[in-house]
This record gives C-alpha cells, sequence and structure tokens, in this order.
C-alpha cells in the first residue's frame, strides 16, 4: 500500500489517528449516566447488549428443541413442556431478537453519525422506546416463562383463547403490544431525523443505503405495527369480555385472527430483512473498496419491497380455506416481492467486480449472507407457487426457508454489521483471524443444520412435532449436529468480540476504507460525535481513500 | 457423511411416493422450480467464488473504486427472473384451481377433528378402524380405508382448535377450522397405506393427531365399509372398540393401552370413591361414568377439571355403547393403574 507523502487533511483536525482521550464511552460514568442517558450512542450500545442477550436465550431454547429431537420418540423433554420451548424460542427471537437487532441497536448507533447530526430528532423518544421495550420484555419472558405459554409465537385462534395457561396469553399480549410502541417510536424517531436532519449536500440520493434501509423499515414499523396492537386488544378483550371476534363458540371466526395477525408479521418480516440488506450494502462496498452497483436500483427496491411486503400476507394462509380468487392474487403478489430481492442480489455480486475485496469478518459475513439469502429467497418460489405449496405449507420446508431468510439472511448480516462496526463502537479491534473462523463455522454449521430440513419438509414432515416418524431420524440427527456446530460459531464469534474489548488493539478512525460520515469522526466518536456539521460527498466514492501503514486504517486523501 | 445422506435420499428423492392425480404435478412443478433454483444459484455462486478470488485485496493489486452501472444488464436480470416467476405463478394457480374445483360424483368422507384425534364417517355411517403401528409413541392409529381410482371428497369439520389434514403422498392439505365446513377433494391413483398428518398446531398431542390412510380396490373397499358398521355382539368387545375408536383412548389409560393423559386412567377407578374440584366426593359407578361422558365438567375429578377439558360426547353415543363403556370400565376395576408410567 502507498504511503502518502502529501499531508494527511481529515475533516475534523490534524492529529486524527490518536485514539481520543475523550469519547462517548467516557464522556460521563455511573449507571445514572447510561440509565438515563439522552446519547442515541448509549442507546444503541445498551440495545445492543439486549437483543444479544435475548438472542443467547433464544438460541439456548433452540438447542433444545434440537437435542429433544435426536430421537424420533421419548425426548428428554414432555410434549407441553417440548410445545413451551418451541414457543419460547419463536417469541423471543421475533419479538426480542430480529424485530429490534438492526434498527434499534446499529440503527440508533449509526443513523445519527451517517447522518453527521449529533443525535436523533427525538432523544427522549429514544431512551423512552428503550425502556419500553425493557418493559415489553420482562413483561412478555415472565409470561412466557411463568405462565408456560404453549401457542406458539403466533398466538393462534381459538387455541390461543381456549388454552388453560390462565393469563398467559394474555400477558404474553400486553408484553406484544409493548413491545410494538417501542418499535413504533424508534421507527417515527427515524423518519423524522432523516427528513429533517440529513447534511446539506445529502440528497435523498447521496444518503448511505443503510439508511435508506432503515428509513424503509421505519416506514413499516410506524404503518403496520399499530395494527398488531389492534389484533393483540381484540384478543385480550375476547379473553376477557367474551366478545366474539375470532372464537367460533361466540360467532367469531378463528380465519380473522389470521388475516390480522399476518397483516403486521409479514410487513414485519420485511422489518427483519430490509435493515439486514442495508447492512450488506455497506459491507460489500467498503470492503469491495468500490462504489456500490446500481445505487438507485437498490434505494428503490428497498422502498419497492417496504410496499409490497404490505400486500402478501395472505400467502400465510393459502390453505385457511380462503376464497380461490383470493388465494390466487394473493399467490400473484407474494412473486412481485421475489424481483426487488432478486435486484439486490446482483447488484452485490456487481459490485465485487473489478474491486478489491477484502477478505476479512465482516466480508466473509456478507458473502455468507448472499449465499443463505439467496437460498431462502429461491426456495420461497415453491411457497408461493400455490399447487407446491399445499405441499409444502407448515411444513419443515417452510421451517428451513424461514431460518435461511431470517437467521441466514438477517442473523448473519447483523454479525457482519457488528463485526464491521465494532471498531467504531467500542474502539477497539477484535481478532480478525478468529473472526473468520467464527464465520467459517457458521456458515458450515447453519448449512448442515438446515439443508437437511428441506428433504424433511418435502418428504412431509410437519412442523412443530415433538414425536415424528422413525424414517425422518437421520436427517434429524444430521440438523441437529448441524445446530451444535452452529452454536459453537456464534460462541466463538462472541469469544471474538468479547475478547477485542480486553486485548483488542485500539482502533483508527477508518479501519475498513469506508466513505460514509461515521468513518470520518474518531472511534469511538466524541460524545456530541461532530465538532461542526461535516462535508457531504458521494457515500461511495472510494477513489481517493487509500490505506496509511503509519495509522494502521484508511485516511482520505485530499 | 456422504454415505449418510445418500443411504436416506436415494430411495425416494425429494419427495414420498405419489398416491393422487395431484402428484405429478405438484412433483413437475416442484422440479422445474428445483432446475430454475439451480440456474440461478451456480453462476450466482461461481460468480462470488470467482471474484473473491480474483479481486481479492493483494500486495500489488488495486482493483477500481468507480461505481459501475449498466442500463441493459440491469433491465435484463429485472425482466427475465420476471417472466421466470410469472410462469411459476400461473403454473401453481392452474394446479391449484385443480385442487380447489371440487368434482361431481365423489366418494364423501366425513371427517371430525379434535385434540388429538382424528375421526372418520363413511358415507353408510360406518366410522373408521384402526391399525397397530409399530415403532411409535402410540400404539394404534386410525385406518381411513379409501376405494383406488375413484374422486374422494373430505367434509372436514373441528370440534375445538384449529387443525390441517394432510397426507403427503397424495400432496394435498388442507386446513380444518372451528365454525365451519372446510372441503378438500383427491383422486386416489395407486393402493397403499399412507400416512396423514396434522399440520396445525394443536397443543400438547399435536406430533401424534396422526392417522394411516389404505388405499384399496373397489371390493375390498365395499368389505371395509360394511366392516364399519358393525359392533361386536359382547359388552365388553364392543366397549374396548369404542373406547379406542370414540378415541377415549387418546386421553384416557386402560389397561396397558391408551395415553397416560392428560385424562385420568380407568385402571382400578371402579367403585372407588372420586375427589371432585369441590371437595366432595362422590361414587364411581354407572351414573357417575355416564354423566362424565355426556356432561364431562359436572364432576370433573379433582385436577383434571381445567387443564385440557374433555369434549361432551351427548348425541354422538348411542345408550347402548355408553352401556357397553361401563361394561368395560368395569372389567378394569382391578387393573393397577401403575400399568403404565
Amino acid at each position: 500500500m502507498s504511503v502518502v507523502d502529501r499531508p494527511i487533511t481529515a475533516p475534523v483536525h490534524s492529529e486524527v489517528e490518536s485514539y481520543p482521550e475523550h469519547h462517548f464511552l467516557n464522556h460521563s460514568s455511573g449507571f445514572l449516566s447510561w440509565a438515563l442517558t439522552l446519547d442515541h450512542k448509549r442507546i444503541g450500545l445498551m440495545y445492543l447488549v439486549g437483543v444479544m442477550s435475548s438472542f443467547a436465550l433464544g438460541g439456548m431454547f433452540a438447542l433444545m428443541i434440537r437435542i429433544h429431537l435426536w430421537n424420533f420418540k421419548d425426548g428428554w423433554l414432555s410434549n407441553q413442556t417440548y410445545n413451551q420451548v418451541f414457543t419460547l424460542h419463536g417469541a423471543i427471537m421475533v419479538f426480542l431478537f430480529i424485530i429490534p437487532s438492526v434498527p434499534a441497536a446499529l440503527g440508533n448507533f449509526l443513523l445519527p453519525v451517517m447522518l453527521g447530526t449529533k443525535d436523533v430528532a427525538f432523544p427522549r423518544l429514544n431512551l423512552s422506546s428503550f425502556y419500553l421495550w425493557v418493559t415489553g420484555l420482562i413483561l412478555f419472558l415472565t409470561a412466557l416463562s411463568v405462565t408456560g405459554l404453549d401457542t406458539g409465537w403466533t398466538f393462534y385462534t381459538p387455541y390461543s383463547i381456549e388454552t388453560q395457561q390462565g393469563g398467559a396469553v394474555l400477558a404474553a399480549t400486553f408484553g406484544v403490544f409493548v413491545l410494538g410502541f417501542s418499535s413504533i417510536f424508534t421507527g417515527l424517531n427515524f423518519i423524522v431525523t432523516i427528513n429533517t436532519m440529513r447534511p446539506p449536500g445529502m440528497t435523498w440520493f447521496r444518503m448511505p443505503l443503510f439508511l435508506w434501509a432503515i428509513y424503509a423499515t421505519s416506514i413499516i414499523q410506524v404503518l403496520a405495527t399499530p395494527v398488531l396492537g389492534i389484533t393483540v386488544l381484540l384478543l385480550s378483550a375476547e379473553r376477557l369480555l367474551g366478545i366474539g371476534i375470532f372464537d367460533p363458540k361466540l360467532n367469531g371466526d378463528p380465519v380473522t385472527f389470521q388475516h390480522f395477525f399476518w397483516f403486521y408479521s409479514h410487513p414485519a418480516v420485511y422489518i427483519m430483512i430490509l435493515p439486514a440488506m442495508g447492512i450488506i450494502s455497506e459491507l460489500m462496498s467498503v470492503h469491495c473498496h468500490k462504489g456500490i452497483f446500481g445505487y438507485r436500483m437498490i434505494a428503490y427496491s428497498s422502498i419497492a419491497i417496504a410496499l409490497f411486503g404490505f400486500l402478501v400476507w395472505g400467502h400465510h394462509m393459502f390453505t385457511s380455506g380462503m376464497a380461490d380468487v383470493t388465494t390466487i392474487v394473493f399467490s400473484a403478489l407474494t412473486f412481485t416481492v421475489s424481483i426487488p430481492s432478486a435486484i439486490k442480489v446482483f447488484n452485490w455480486l456487481g459490485t465485487m467486480y473489478q474491486g478489491t475485496v477484502s477478505l476479512n469478518t465482516p466480508m466473509l459475513y456478507a458473502l455468507a449472507f448472499i449465499f443463505l439469502f439467496t437460498i431462502g429467497g429461491l426456495t420461497g418460489l415453491p411457497l408461493g407457487a400455490l399447487s407446491t405449496d399445499m405441499h409444502f405449507h407448515d411444513t419443515y420446508f417452510v421451517v428451513a426457508h424461514f431460518h435461511y431468510v431470517m437467521m441466514g439472511g438477517t442473523l448473519v448480516a447483523f454479525l457482519g454489521g457488528v463485526f464491521h462496526w465494532w471498531p467504531k463502537m467500542t474502539g477497539r479491534m477484535f481478532n480478525d483471524k478468529l473472526g473468520i473462523v467464527s464465520a467459517i463455522i457458521v456458515f458450515v454449521g447453519f448449512n448442515l443444520t438446515f439443508l437437511p430440513q428441506f428433504v424433511l419438509g418435502s418428504r412431509g414432515m410437519p412442523r412443530r412435532y415433538a414425536t415424528y416418524l422413525p424414517e425422518f431420524q437421520p436427517l434429524h440427527q444430521l440438523s441437529t449436529i448441524g445446530s451444535i456446530t452452529l452454536g459453537s460459531g456464534l460462541l466463538l464469534a462472541l469469544i471474538v468480540l468479547l475478547m477485542s474489548l480486553v486485548n483488542g488493539k485500539k482502533a483508527p478512525r477508518n479501519p475498513w476504507g469506508g466513505a460514509t460520515l461515521e468513518w470520518m469522526c474518531s472511534s469511538p466518536p466524541p460524545h456530541d460525535n461532530f465538532s461542526s456539521a461535516p462535508t457531504v460527498g458521494d457515500p461511495y466514492d472510494f477513489s481517493n481513500i487509500e490505506y496509511d501503514g503509519r495509522v494502521g486504517g484508511y485516511v482520505k486523501r485530499p | 457423511m456422504s454415505f449418510f445422506l445418500a443411504d436416506q435420499v436415494a430411495p425416494y428423492a425429494w419427495f414420498p411416493e405419489g398416491a393422487s392425480s395431484f402428484a405429478p404435478q405438484v412433483d413437475f412443478l416442484f422440479t422445474v422450480i428445483l432446475w430454475i433454483c439451480i440456474v440461478f444459484f451456480v453462476p450466482i455462486v461461481i460468480a462470488m467464488g470467482y471474484f473473491m478470488w480474483v479481486y481479492r485485496e493483494r500486495p500489488g493489486y488495486r482493483g477500481s473504486p468507480e461505481a459501475l452501472h449498466n442500463t441493459a444488464i440491469e433491465i435484463t436480470w429485472t425482466v427475465v427472473p420476471t417472466i421466470v416467476v410469472v410462469w411459476v405463478f400461473w403454473e401453481g394457480a392452474m394446479g391449484y384451481l385443480d385442487m380447489a374445483r371440487i368434482p361431481k360424483g365423489t366418494v364423501d368422507v366425513n371427517v371430525t377433528a379434535k385434540k388429538w384425534q382424528w375421526a372418520f364417517k363413511y358415507e353408510n355411517g360406518g366410522e373408521h378402524d384402526v391399525i397397530p403401528v409399530e415403532n411409535s409413541s402410540v400404539k394404534e392409529l386410525p385406518l381411513l380405508v379409501l376405494p383406488v381410482d375413484r374422486d374422494i371428497k373430505m367434509i372436514m369439520r373441528s370440534d375445538d382448535v384449529l387443525h390441517s389434514f394432510y397426507i403427503p403422498a397424495f400432496r394435498a392439505k388442507r386446513d380444518v377450522v372451528p365454525g365451519r365446513y372446510n372441503y378438500m377433494w383427491f383422486h386416489t391413483t395407486k393402493e397403499g397405506l399412507y400416512d396423514l398428518f396434522c399440520t396445525e398446531y394443536c397443543g400438547d398431542n399435536h406430533s401424534q393427531m396422526n392417522a394411516k390412510v389404505k388405499v384399496v380396490s373397489q371390493e375390498e373397499y365395499k368389505k371395509a365399509l360394511d366392516k364399519a358398521i358393525q359392533e361386536p355382539e359382547d359388552p365388553l368387545a364392543r366397549g374396548q372398540l369404542l373406547y379406542k375408536r370414540q378415541g377415549c383412548s387418546t386421553c384416557h389409560n386402560a389397561g396397558a393401552e391408551g395415553a397416560s393423559g392428560p385424562g385420568p386412567s380407568y385402571n382400578g377407578s371402579w367403585g372407588k370413591p372420586v375427589q371432585l374440584e369441590s371437595g366432595a366426593e362422590v361414587a364411581f359407578d354407572e351414573n357417575y361414568v355416564r354423566e362424565s361422558i355426556l356432561n364431562p365438567q359436572a364432576k370433573a375429578r379433582k385436577g383434571y377439571g381445567k387443564a385440557s377439558p374433555m369434549n361432551s360426547y351427548a348425541g354422538k353415543l348411542k345408550d347402548d355403547q355408553i352401556d357397553a363403556l361401563i361394561t368395560f370400565i368395569k372389567s378394569l376395576e382391578n387393573a393397577n393403574s401403575a400399568t403404565k408410567k
């Protein structure tokens, strides 16, 4: 790498790469300085700890499920316990991990820094959304663990009304209700921030693609989450007051609940995957040191996915006995979502072409994402097509499909994002070699866990079964072996991150060579991010960013 | 690891053997989709691997930092997948219409789903038989007998929560929704014994809510129908048959048979006092059994009233059938309640 012999001019000050003595982590100290902070970075970090702990908890339950399924009968859990465990796994992963993971944790930290502002538009609303999240989490976990809720994360009626687990359903749905408000507040905050606080020069089409993705996500959060709130309120009203909405015994219709529920929960799938796609757009361009291929198409496709995502909820109900026309229309709409997703994959590949590909930890996670997400997307085709879905619906094929999208997609992108922005967030570099090993173990373990499940599903293995036919046992065992591999890979990733806090090298301002604004402030950023509004250029202009051995990171050549 | 997979995958590849007229359409469409996936996925992975290698960061190499943009190629990779998915959608929708439009002149079967038992009633009013199964957490399953090469229509209702009727070999599935009838049909094409699963989560024993489907020749089907309306003369044998046929065995343990819960065991119950929720005690006699069948909640045993309450059998059992069940339960007077864990 060439050493620049001209003076280094970075936007803020001259001793660019010295580790800042004063930054947001040591700006103030004590418990209250965190508990009452209005700093989006600290709130983001608290969310990060929260969602990662939730993920660890949900992951434990996943391993319990997989170990139980080692034998086709007489596993170590009773039927009832198994049902509670898969409910806990699904509910924790969806409501406490995937939905808040990228927007609330990474989004909170990065959005204002990427915009070159001091904070989000409503810092107090931001803190309150975190407290709502914590409240929802406590309510939800208490309900789930104390009362043994066993409805699955979908709360399908009439089972959720009939089930004799006391107030479990009420408490859990109230938890979901509170979590929903946390989500709405975050979304609202981000929309206002992006609309009103972009710095001079940052037009819509000069915004980093991560922000486009967060923006699209926020729109879904604000528009769709209230429907979930209404649904769980109606469910509670039905249980408490016995009004007939969903319960056939009271002249209600259980399928109505499914319409309500999926009207939120399908767009929620895009709350999960859109920010992940945003992360991948950033990672691909930065680690290929090359402008993103087809910027506008990626930006438009985020919005297209957000809009189409509202119109496809019916595909969760193809076998429920909806009218034929409705079913066919939902099938057609479902396929419309596949096109913008495909475009993104092609664009990311186009970005690699003729670039300079740094094969480091975040990039390997990004490449794993492309591989896994492509499988997840393609296996959506036989589920979107009606006649094949009649066979695959509610089988392990669906389980494998959505794990490829949600876990292979969102989780892997989230990990890539955490590794990518870890030096910025903590000021420490992690051990890249061990990080790469973790990415490879996660990738192998993931495929070993979920590829066999496609075969299980197409042979007719139904989902949510505590016992199964003996002929399915070898594939289940393969999947269990994979899940343990996957678990150890994830554990290694966590160890690599935590080790960096102990003995990691101090991070330079710009360790990867990014061109977006967060790489222009120190690592970790100062309390108020930028002392003056930074100049905004093309977020994907890498032509004058070069490695400088003296600082161990990238610098901008004038 | 490869031998491990090969052994399992080779005999039946992706699908179980097809046994209805839907199977060829579904299998064809899936195979085409599979090839479409391969045609998209393999080049994507090859391109990714190639770019990873050729453009990897290394001393003395610096790639272009310029963002690329190529309208022609972007239009191509938008339009080609669009055409492909339109075809997949069309083919799937046409196949679905075939599944949704029920022809005339079908053989009808009434299906009742309840936690956690399938019940089938034939056109002559006869009820399903049971078949012993090995290597399973249950000893026997309901057996649905169907004639080969006929259009069969299922008229399905649920007594409690959502269930879903799924026969993988027929590539057919339909939810069973309480409060309404849902219908499905298929045309059987091959004699054999097939699995039937509940695929909509319905609680504790969801994974045991299975059945077997036996597709037989017309003559055998007629014989099965005749047998279906017969009940043995002997009240004890009749009670034992009803215990299985009516689904008592899915919750109540009798002798060494039946599930160990959630209902109380019949073993050694007869004649003993029963503790009720209210604290009262009643005798376990003919009247108690009869009332517990017709109105299970009236005198629910302590600890059994709230969790997984039993449904009423009023209108489903004739008086002499209840008598037969009483005879059966009476016969277990001295059975050891610890026969089963």
